[in-house]
């Protein structure tokens, strides 16, 4: 027996705890006890997961007994147990916040009793998308963890957030419908939804019928993933919600989303029939989006827009198909997630010292708290890319895969990639500017808070300690890059290759398709597989 | 056995009134529309699981081609569960935006506002700085020259 067998666990457990917070609604402690208790559980169950596909390869599970093609399948590889491990360890992180604030707050911003089930239900729905192998259940994972989003969107009822919330909910149930319409043509396609399967299924079809399945997955993905034109909602909606749920929506839906993407480009429909377009919409977010970014005066819609702006990256190494880039794309996620979940974790921790999150109203927080000020430098640096940090390696990593493939569109992107991360540099340096070096008195509308010291509330140790913790993870990531890129790499070759993925759920003597499939007469090009 | 036209009609005509009620401004229409927009859904995967057949209940006289396909069923299913969870939640926020702003329609985000209007002349940013190259810079001469000190 094989501890890949345990994945579905990783779905189970924070389902069990919602419903066990759910029943423990009056008992805030014992509420607070199980859900922290069960997801550090799962992060270690996701920590042996990734340990044993390291050492033993990809491994599925069925479920209910029905076999492969027919029934659902969870299947672990080391791109998924790595997202799973990623996600745990910022949900938990992100979790013990919420829970610091709960308490300290009295639970205005976040009722408990209802935070904690739908929390964990939202990661139920997250580890269910990264380890599904079934198209349908795909969908159900996203369902699961977008219902579970509106909740916590929308907690509390106030004006501005019932207006972002009707935004969110509405983008998000049209690209839903988008995905299941996909769905829905596929299975007339093909007859299954069952990705291996699909796999070898897509290939056969017809070039158009082929693409227009392609597009449409893609689109309804990339409304998720919040790729332009496609990310306009995300700037209109992140911002409104309490510091910890942005957080987590910032780290997290997103990346679900390129997660999808990278599946679909990689397992569903390999080749490059549709690298050039993917290419121009990466070049097209980067830019765009952080252009918006240099926009903004409020650091948390800034934070948005640098969150819109860097799916470009992961875009950008997706749509090259070949080993580097992908591998590159792969360890991109994986410091996006904790630095972007770190630097809103800490713009909560700002608008709490100097009482907003707004630039003209802020000034002189580094005075103020130094503490606050090493903890927002060091993750802004990493997210603009400065060398030792693991942003930079990402992006390096991008642009030598983008170099090595030497199309003209490619060198375009890499030029695009580093104005960019310079425009970056440039937006987070005008908030360091704003809100922590200059003086208080030169703040447009200062807020009350930072002239009178003594009015000043104190940062709880349980919201400093998990930020912190965060930190440290995301330069921990640079510190352990050499093992991480080994990872990264080893998965990018497997999803590529495919053919761990489809064996291991339909067992070792399923046909594995040529990668350009049979009609399509454009050859690989260099640097590809 | 034949394609149901009837059905794949009414699909259209759902998708078609759901795509324009979804672009109304009034929340209680765009709800509507995302209620049609499933339901459109759930006819395409019906449509999906080809023609009509005898109901999926195994017994060893009858000819598997004969079957409908139940898997497309089963996902119907559960796709009407979640658009119905859906659907009560959307409905809770509409009547949560009827008691707060007392109408139905789709606000406009005042940040976002505010930043469309602001001018990209920045005061703090962008103002000419004065500067003086000259040796002998003249404010220094005539502030001198006001002192009364020798020039």
């Amino acid at each position: 027996m094989n501890i890949a067998s345990l994945a579905p666990l990783a779905v189970l457990l924070p389902i069990l705890g919602a419903a066990l917070t759910f029943a423990l609604n009056r008992n805030p402690l014992a509420q607070r006890v199980v859900s922290i208790g069960l997801l550090s559980l799962t992060l270690l169950l996701e920590c042996l997961l990734l340990a044993s596909v390291w050492t033993t390869g990809t491994a599925s599970v069925t479920l209910g007994g029905w076999q492969p093609p027919f029934g659902v399948v969870m299947v672990v590889d080391q791109f998924s147990s790595l997202m799973l491990v990623v996600s745990s360890v910022i949900s938990l992180a992100v979790l013990i916040y919420a829970t610091g604030q709960g308490m300290a707050d009295g639970d205005r911003e976040a009722p408990v009793s209802i935070f904690h089930p739908t929390y964990l239900i939202l990661v139920a729905g997250v580890s269910n998308a990264f380890l599904t192998g079934d198209l349908f259940n795909l969908y159900v994972g996203f369902e699961i963890l977008l219902t579970a989003s509106y909740v916590l969107m929308t907690l509390g009822g106030t004006g501005p957030r019932i207006r972002a919330g009707v935004t969110y909910v509405v983008v998000s149930v049209v690209s839903s419908v988008l995905f299941l319409i996909a769905i829905a043509m596929i299975y007339g396609a093909t007859g299954t939804i069952t990705m291996a399967d699909l796999a070898i299924k897509l290939a056969e079809l017809d070039p158009g019928t082929r693409n227009l399945l392609h597009v449409m997955l893609l689109v309804a993905f990339g409304i998720k993933a919040a790729v332009f034109p496609l990310s306009f909602w995300l700037p209109d909606s992140y911002p409104t919600a309490p510091a910890p749920v942005t957080a987590v929506f910032a780290g997290l839906l997103t990346k679900v989303g390129v997660y999808a993407m990278v599946r679909t480009e990689t397992l569903l429909f390999p080749g490059d029939t549709l690298n050039t377009p993917l290419m121009v919409v990466a070049l097209l977010t980067m830019l765009v989006g952080i252009l918006g970014a240099i926009a903004q005066s409020d650091i948390k819609r800034l934070l948005s827009f640098t969150l819109v702006s860097h799916i470009g990256y992961m875009v950008f190494g997706l749509a090259m198909s070949s080993v580097a880039g992908l591998a590159a794309a792969v360890f991109y996620v994986a410091h996006h997630i904790t630095v972007q979940t770190s630097l809103f974790l800490v713009t909560g921790l700002i608008e709490r010292r100097g009482g907003s999150s707004s630039m003209d109203r802020l000034g002189g927080l580094a005075k103020l708290s130094p503490l606050l000020a090493l903890l927002f430098f060091i993750p802004a640096m990493n997210l603009a890319g400065i060398p030792p940090f693991s942003g930079f390696l990402g992006k390096l990593g991008l642009l030598q895969a983008g170099i090595a493939l030497g199309t003209p569109l490619s060198m375009t992107l890499v030029v695009g990639g580093v104005v960019t991360s310079l425009l970056t540099l440039l937006a987070i340096a005008r908030v360091w500017n704003r809100a922590f070096w200059r003086k208080p008195e030169d703040a447009e509308y200062p807020a009350p808070v930072l002239k009178d010291s003594a009015a000043v509330g104190l940062l709880p140790r349980t919201m400093v300690g998990p930020t912190a913790a965060l930190v440290v993870f995301g330069v921990a990531l640079t510190v352990f890059a050499g093992p991480l890129f080994q990872l990264a790499g080893n998965s990018a070759t497997q999803m590529l290759d495919r053919t761990a993925y489809i064996h291991s759920v339909l067992g070792g003597n399923a046909k594995v398709p040529d990668i350009a499939g049979p009609d399509t007469s454009i050859p690989p090009q260099g640097g590809g597989k | 056995m034949s394609v149901n036209l009837t059905l794949l009609i009414v699909m259209g005509v759902l998708y078609a009134c759901g795509i324009y009620l979804i672009l109304e401004r009034s929340l209680t229409r765009v709800l509507l529309g995302l209620m049609l927009l499933a339901n459109a859904t759930n006819l395409l995967i019906l449509a999906t699981g080809g023609y009509a057949g005898l109901a999926p209940l195994f017994s060893k006289s009858t000819d598997p081609r004969d079957y409908n396909d139940p898997l497309p069923q089963a996902l119907i299913l559960t796709s009407i569960v979640i658009s119905f969870a859906v659907t009560a939640f959307m409905l809770g926020i509409i009547y949560r935006t009827w008691a707060l702003a007392r109408q139905d329609d789709i606000q406009d985000d005042a940040e976002d506002r505010r930043v469309a209007k602001t001018p990209s002349f920045d005061a703090e940013d962008d103002s000419v700085v004065p500067e003086e190259t000259s040796e002998f810079p003249v404010t220094a001469v005539t502030e001198a020259a006001k002192e009364g000190g020798p020039l």
